[in-house]
């Protein structure tokens, strides 16, 4: 079982090896990543923006109704909700969604290439099939942080709309918060997260596209297998990059 | 000219070929045929490089493959056109990219020069009015035409097709037999085809190989495989009534 892992771990980093070299000409490539960048980015903004928005908003109302001291004060919330939705929220969790989201369809994109012979067609053409499906997207990911930032100012927007509107606290209240203790290295520590998690999006998922093996049904299997490892690499590396970035 | 010196290959310790020696001439359409699990399939993905024999040769014009640098590998794959199956085109794009997309990745020829080839092998494979359709929009036969269109738009040395027949009714296989075996005297390429269709086997066998079991069990042509007595080739091809008194009136005659 061990050394069945381990195999597997070692067979990723030869593939990330091999997906750096041979280029793809630079004219094919470039339609390639414009399209990775519309099939996963643009196409995420929609969902992240929904989900940050109204998170942010259950933040600010769930940090409310817990402070019951009259003694703590209501800009708190502000506080509250930047703190959760700039480390965790937005480069954590929102990450882990779009392994369900962009990493099911990188795997059974590829999966069902596999599936339909349309990699052996590239290979036997003489293409680096590695690099012409996975290197647009490890670029076309290098534009996720964009979406994590669209998705911490809705989370701090939709927390500051649920207080204000929800009668929790008022806008001078949340905004003080908000501005409160502000230590910009923990934006540095997001964005650093986030591309370290770009990066496991982007391969992880083509990893279990690329080599797996039977029909539709195994395409299937193969994204489900492929969200559970990638969810579970986030969960890891975002403890081991805490600990790294912000622990003592 | 493909040469084949005795190649063997296993998996998981089953050996599937078993010293297979042979040669495919420029210009004729050689066909590899056998029952299922014969090594048929593992044969053609030795020749296009997917599997790598364990032993032996393959030498492509003089070439041995498995002496070749990785650069001069992938420079002969791009004199490799190859069918498969289930065509594998590729799904996003449309027939005219798909036509077009060996000659963006390989050449440097403008956009015009490339419409131009496009359109004339489209045109060859009678598909002129399909430049615009997605895959998901044809017919099987139309894929498998704009498969073969595909693989000679760059002009290959060599043509390999998997089962270019499967799935499709006799008057279309009929036509993209007739097609394969064109292209393949026009333009004057090693053509080698994995095939089960035994209509294929005597309109456009020009040279046979049968395997049994991973070994070459019998080599010839059309003509010659209706006058064979080897019993394993006998029992395969001329296992229908219908092929069977095709060969008696054959033999008649």
């Amino acid at each position: 079982m061990l050394i069945r892992y381990l195999s597997q771990v070692g067979r990723y980093f030869l593939m990330l090896r091999e997906i750096f070299i041979k280029q793809t000409k630079w004219s094919v490539m470039k339609k390639l990543i414009f399209k990775e960048i519309d099939d996963l980015i643009i196409d995420s903004l929609g969902i992240v923006a929904f989900i940050s928005f109204f998170v942010g908003g259950v933040v600010a109302i769930q940090t409310a109704l817990n402070l019951t001291n009259p003694l703590i004060p209501k800009y708190l919330i502000g506080f509250a909700t930047r703190q959760s939705v700039i480390l965790e929220f937005a480069p954590t969790f929102i990450s882990v969604i779009m392994a369900g989201k962009m990493g099911s369809f990188i795997t059974s994109s590829i999966g069902t290439m596999r599936v339909t012979e349309q990699i052996d067609a590239l290979e036997v053409m003489g293409v680096n099939s590695l690099n012409y499906l996975v290197f647009p997207k490890i670029i076309a990911l290098l534009m996720y942080p964009f979406l994590i930032g669209i998705s911490m100012f809705l989370g701090v927007l939709g927390g500051w709309m649920a207080g204000v509107y929800g009668g929790f606290t008022s806008s001078d209240e949340f905004i003080l918060g908000a501005q409160m203790e502000f230590i910009p290295f923990h934006i540095v520590y997001a964005f650093i997260k986030t591309l370290i998690f770009a990066m496991l999006l982007a391969t992880i998922p083509s990893f279990h596209g690329y080599y797996m093996k039977g029909g539709a049904l195994e395409v299937g299997k193969a994204s489900t297998v492929s969200f559970v490892w990638t969810s579970v690499s986030i969960i890891l590396f975002n403890y081991i990059l805490t600990q790294l970035l912000l622990g003592s | 000219m493909i040469e084949i010196k005795n190649i063997e290959k296993s998996f998981n310790g089953n050996k599937i070929l078993k010293g297979i020696s042979t040669v495919f001439e420029t210009g004729k359409t050689n066909l590899i045929i056998g029952q299922s699990g014969s090594g048929k399939t593992v044969l053609l993905k030795s020749l296009l490089g997917i599997h790598t024999p364990e032993s032996g040769q393959i030498c492509f014009d003089g070439r041995v493959y498995s002496e070749l640098e990785d650069d001069e590998k992938r420079e002969l794959r791009t004199e490799i056109g190859m069918v498969f199956q289930g065509s594998a085109l590729f799904d996003s794009m449309t027939v005219a990219e798909n036509v077009a997309f060996p000659l963006k990745m390989f050449t440097r020829d403008n956009r015009a020069a490339v419409k131009e080839r496009v359109d004339f092998v489209l045109e060859r494979v009678a598909l002129k009015d399909a430049h615009d359709k997605l895959p998901s929009e044809i017919s099987g036969g139309m894929q498998k035409r704009v498969a073969i269109a595909r693989a000679i738009v760059n002009k290959p040395k060599y043509l390999f097709c998997d089962e270019p027949n499967s799935g499709l009714d006799p008057n279309t296989a009929t036509l993209i037999d007739n097609l394969i075996k064109e292209i393949t005297e026009e333009y004057d390429i090693t053509t080698v085809i994995n095939t089960h269709d035994m209509n294929s086997v005597m309109e456009i066998g020009d040279n046979i190989l049968f395997l049994k079991n991973g070994i070459k069990a019998w080599q010839g042509n059309k003509d010659e495989i209706f006058k064979t007595d080897n019993e394993d080739v006998v029992a395969f091809v001329y296992s229908s009534n219908l092929f069977r008194k095709v060969r008696e009136a054959y033999l008649r005659e």
